[in-house]
């Protein structure tokens, strides 16, 4: 049987290394699976988050050789195993332990934006009607599993760590979700644009190649919301900028 | 010893769509709620669910009713469910969709704009609401972002180990936070139990690492009872390969779709076996099958949609006979209806995106081109914490239980899309009693006592460092001997040498070691979860042992069929005063009258 060779980043918020784990690499297994035996085998205390194995909950992020990825869905076969393979914790936010890393600014971010606020009911037994393609321009963005890769590569929060004035692309797709919603009465554009930071995305388009849930962020839900803070905010005079531009 | 004291009117454990709905509960009435979950916020089990919520909305086909959906899920459960708890679930199922749709879920909609719904197995129409095969997703999602702005107080990545009593009463729980091992102390008037299932005990499982029975064995530990222990859900169709996503779940979405069962010979071989209480409801042909699945109302359904337990053993039989698939499953096929749709290939991709994700990342598979290799994977525990099935309040003040903790509502077998409509019908009732609890009670006593010996015991495996055995084999023993014979197909013999294993390992379970410090620590983790696996492990197979008849998700090889006097007996299991496990018999009460009617009419059509 093959081996291969994983090299690990062990530590804490305090600092850390990277340490190389060999083991028993066999048909079909994913990043995850490595990981996984090298804590049966030889790190019992190998800190590593999951829940599904299957793609849906988005708990395995990390960075495998150097890609955000969801640990779970990258298969070995998909890398070159003749090198050590290079598994680290994301770098957006702080590390807590081995692979674990702090996420809970997400959550923080989560609260500050308005939440649903529906029309009233179309009918009487308090339902709503909505056509199916009107559905699916939201469902894309619902498909989201908060696995925060998206985050974790964009240079606003990565490199310039803007966290306190930037929600990240995760957040535009969710207030992208809300804002499209054809139910959803609020309105979200003065803050997007004053304290999101919406102006800060120069759509790049890092955080839609990373995406596993394949949502077009940029295409699909920031450039939208960007249109939306120049329409709502701004002067009609960018607006006609606008019009010649296109 | 050290801990942090927190103090809630309600604790619920457990963040998946039953624990979240009875905090948001809890929450709307006036009380102060702490919320504690094993994982991250919105990653619990919930999020994988795929196929869809039951409930009777009528959408799609207007003959449905809580009347037919009641029925069903009788007929299902073979009649040993708590048929008040069917009676709710059936009745409040489609208000609890309503509301989700109130609070942001968006669901795939039919022509005129409404919830649209999908066939299912056991249903007799189409009745599951559901986003595409992410049903889940939506729900545990619109749970969370809804309850984010209600004042619930969140403990994530923290897990309970111990509910704390004041006398019979109730009155907190004990824990440690993972990231960092240090121990938590929750105070509390009522505490709701919302953790999930056991699928850990076994070694093919769809389930994650969380599905350790932590409720059902906490709650037995403070002196509550458990039942239907024996009755545990073999989905028929996991992943069988490649080997390390083995028991992953294939949605019966897939076959709801118009995926067909084929083994190696290519034959249909459900059409080989369909049960007399079914038959009247099956298709007598392909054809008809087929038609059903495209929402024909005058055709009867496909025998590939008959109930779980019933395909899982058909699987077997085939796999047993010879004829499986190269990696010892059969075969499903969803590719076939291209033959009968000009955009098949499409038409796949959109009802099934997520299957055929899992397909082509993890086994190299398109599903639109190839059938899939599948075989049974352990899924759900229809048993669990006998509650009242109005308040969910078990047999001990002040603790609640509600999800797949709880049992009742299933009976010996659960139609699937019945357990997310569950979570929302008993999540609610659970956290709407257990304020109302909290708000008549004087705030208990915590037994410092209690506390310390607590968190002794869970620092003993690190202590032992060096001189134990070590967590993760015993955890793979464990779920060894389960799989191999506390399975599918059961016998007398077996579960008795499986129980006389099991004794063996608790010795060795008490002299379990973690290497290693506090911090995020999944071998310390594994070596506290084995506390409660263990008994889990017990009460599952000891009440296997005791019900000597086939019926539902529990099968006997050495008693094969239904017994009239088993079929009125429910399995009831507590701690006796010395410690050990009791077991008893006990007769269900016969329905009330008016839902009895219900099922004599619901056995004439
Ligand atoms: C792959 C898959 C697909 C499914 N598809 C469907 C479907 O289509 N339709 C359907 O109706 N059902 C489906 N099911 C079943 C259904 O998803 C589950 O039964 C249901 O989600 C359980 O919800 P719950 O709220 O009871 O628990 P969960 O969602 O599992 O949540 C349990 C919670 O308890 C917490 N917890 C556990 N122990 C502790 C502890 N000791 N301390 C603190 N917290 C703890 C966990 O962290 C978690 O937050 C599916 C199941 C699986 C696995
Ligand atoms: S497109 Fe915008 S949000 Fe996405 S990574 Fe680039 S800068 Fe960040
Ligand atoms: S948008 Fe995509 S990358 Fe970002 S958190 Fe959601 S699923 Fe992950
Ligand atoms: S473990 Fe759930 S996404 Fe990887």
């Amino acid at each position: 049987m093959a081996r291969a060779t994983f090299r690990i980043w062990r530590g804490n918020d305090e600092g850390g290394d990277y340490q190389d784990y060999t083991t028993e690499v066999t048909e079909g297994m994913v990043v995850l699976d490595a990981v996984h035996q090298v804590q049966a085998e030889s790190a019992n205390d190998l800190a590593v988050r999951w829940n599904c194995k299957a793609g849906k909950c988005g708990s395995c992020s990390a960075e495998v050789n150097g890609h955000p990825k969801l640990m779970c869905m990258t298969r070995l076969n998909s890398l070159n195993l003749d090198e050590p393979v290079t598994i680290e914790p994301m770098k957006a936010f702080p590390t807590v332990r081995d692979l674990v890393t702090d996420v809970s600014w997400n959550y923080e971010v989560k609260k500050r934006i308005k939440p649903f606020t529906p029309r009233p009911p179309d009918a009487e037994d308090g339902t709503w009607r909505m056509q199916q393609s009107d559905a699916e321009r939201v469902q894309e963005f619902r498909k989201c599993i908060e696995c925060f890769l998206c985050q974790d590569v964009c240079h606003v929060l990565r490199d310039h760590r803007l966290h306190h004035e930037f929600i990240g692309p995760r957040f535009f797709v969710y207030s992208a979700a809300l804002e499209m919603n054809p139910l959803d009465t609020a309105d979200r554009t003065e803050e997007l644009a004053n304290d999101f930071g919406v102006g800060y995305c120069n759509i790049t388009k890092c955080c839609t190649k990373v995406c596993p849930e394949e949502i077009t962020i940029t295409d699909n839900a920031i450039i939208p919301l960007k249109e939306r803070v120049v329409d709502k905010l701004y002067d009609p005079l960018s607006r006609l900028l606008r019009v010649f531009r296109s | 010893m050290d801990y942090q004291t927190f103090e809630h009117d309600v604790l619920v454990i457990g963040a998946g769509g039953a624990g979240l709905r009875a905090a948001v509960e809890a929450s709307a009435a006036g009380v102060s709620v702490g919320l504690v979950c094993k994982s991250l916020l919105g990653k619990a089990h919930t999020v994988m669910a795929e196929g869809g919520m039951a409930a009777a909305l009528g959408n799609v086909d207007d003959r449905d009713s809580w009347q037919t959906h009641f029925a069903d899920t009788m007929r299902g459960g073979q009649y040993l469910n708590n048929w008040r708890m069917a009676e709710l679930h059936a009745k409040e199922a489609p208000d609890r969709v309503r509301e989700l749709e109130a609070w942001g879920a968006v669901f795939d909609r039919t022509r005129d704009g409404r919830i649209l719904q999908r066939n299912f197995g056991g249903h007799k129409y189409p009745r599951l609401a559901h986003v595409g095969d992410r049903t889940g997703l939506e729900m545990i999602r619109t749970l969370q972002d809804h309850g984010v702005h209600q004042g619930i107080d969140v403990h994530m990545e923290c897990t309970v180990v111990e509910l704390l009593k004041d006398g019979e009463r109730v009155v907190g729980a004990f824990g440690y936070d993972r990231e960092r091992g240090r121990f938590r102390l929750f105070k509390a008037k009522a505490v709701v139990l919302a953790s999930g299932g056991i699928g850990r005990a076994f070694k093919v499982t769809s389930n994650s690492w969380e599905y350790t029975g932590d409720g059902q064995a906490l709650a037995y530990r403070a002196g509550a009872e458990l039942i239907d222990m024996e009755f545990i859900q073999f989905h028929p169709t996991g992943m069988v390969w490649p080997p390390s996503v083995k028991g992953i779940l294939v949605t019966e979405g897939v076959r709801g779709e118009g995926g067909v069962l084929r083994n190696s010979e290519g034959r249909r071989f459900m059409f080989d076996d369909i049960p007399d209480l079914y038959k009247h409801q099956t298709a007598d042909s392909e054809e008809e099958g087929w038609i059903y699945t495209q929402g024909d109302k005058n055709a009867r359904r496909p025998p590939e949609l008959l109930t779980r337990d019933h395909v899982a053993r058909c699987i077997v039989r085939e796999i047993k006979e010879g004829r499986g698939s190269p990696h010892g499953g059969v075969f499903l096929d969803i590719a076939w209806i291209k033959s009968r749709l000009p955009n098949g290939a499409e038409h796949i991709r959109k009802k099934l995106p997520s299957m055929y994700h899992q397909f082509k990342q993890l086994a190299g598979i398109d599903i639109t081109e190839t059938p899939m290799e599948v075989g049974p994977t352990t899924h759900y525990v229809m048993g669990g914490v006998r509650v009242d099935a109005d308040s969910q309040m078990s047999t001990v003040p002040g603790l609640f239980a509600a999800g797949e903790v709880a049992g009742g509502l299933n009976g010996a077998n659960r139609l699937g899309g019945n357990s997310l409509s569950d979570l929302l019908v008993f999540g609610k009732r659970a956290g709407e009693y257990a304020a109302a609890f909290a708000r008549d009670q004087q705030a208990g006593v915590v037994d410092e006592g209690q506390v310390e010996a607590v968190a002794r015991t869970a620092l003993e495996p690190l202590d032992r460092q060096g001189s134990g055995e070590a967590s993760y084999q015993l955890q793979y023993e464990l779920q060894d001997l389960m799989q191999s014979q506390v399975g599918i197909v059961r016998n007398d013999a077996e579960l008795r040498q499986a129980l006389d294993s099991l004794q063996r390992l608790q010795e060795r379970v008490k002299r379990v070691e973690a290497q290693g410090n506090r911090e995020y620590n999944s071998g310390w983790h594994t070596a506290l979860d084995l506390r409660n696996l263990m008994p889990v492990a017990e009460a599952v197979t000891r009440s296997a042992i005791e019900r000597q008849e086939s019926r539902g998700a529990h099968f006997r090889e050495d008693h094969l069929g239904k017994d009239e006097e088993w079929g009125k007996t429910t399995l009831v299991i507590r701690q006796g005063a010395d410690g050990a496990m009791e077991l008893r018999r006990e007769t269900i009460p016969p329905p009330r009258e008016d839902l009895q009617r219900i099922i004599e009419e619901s056995q004439k059509s």
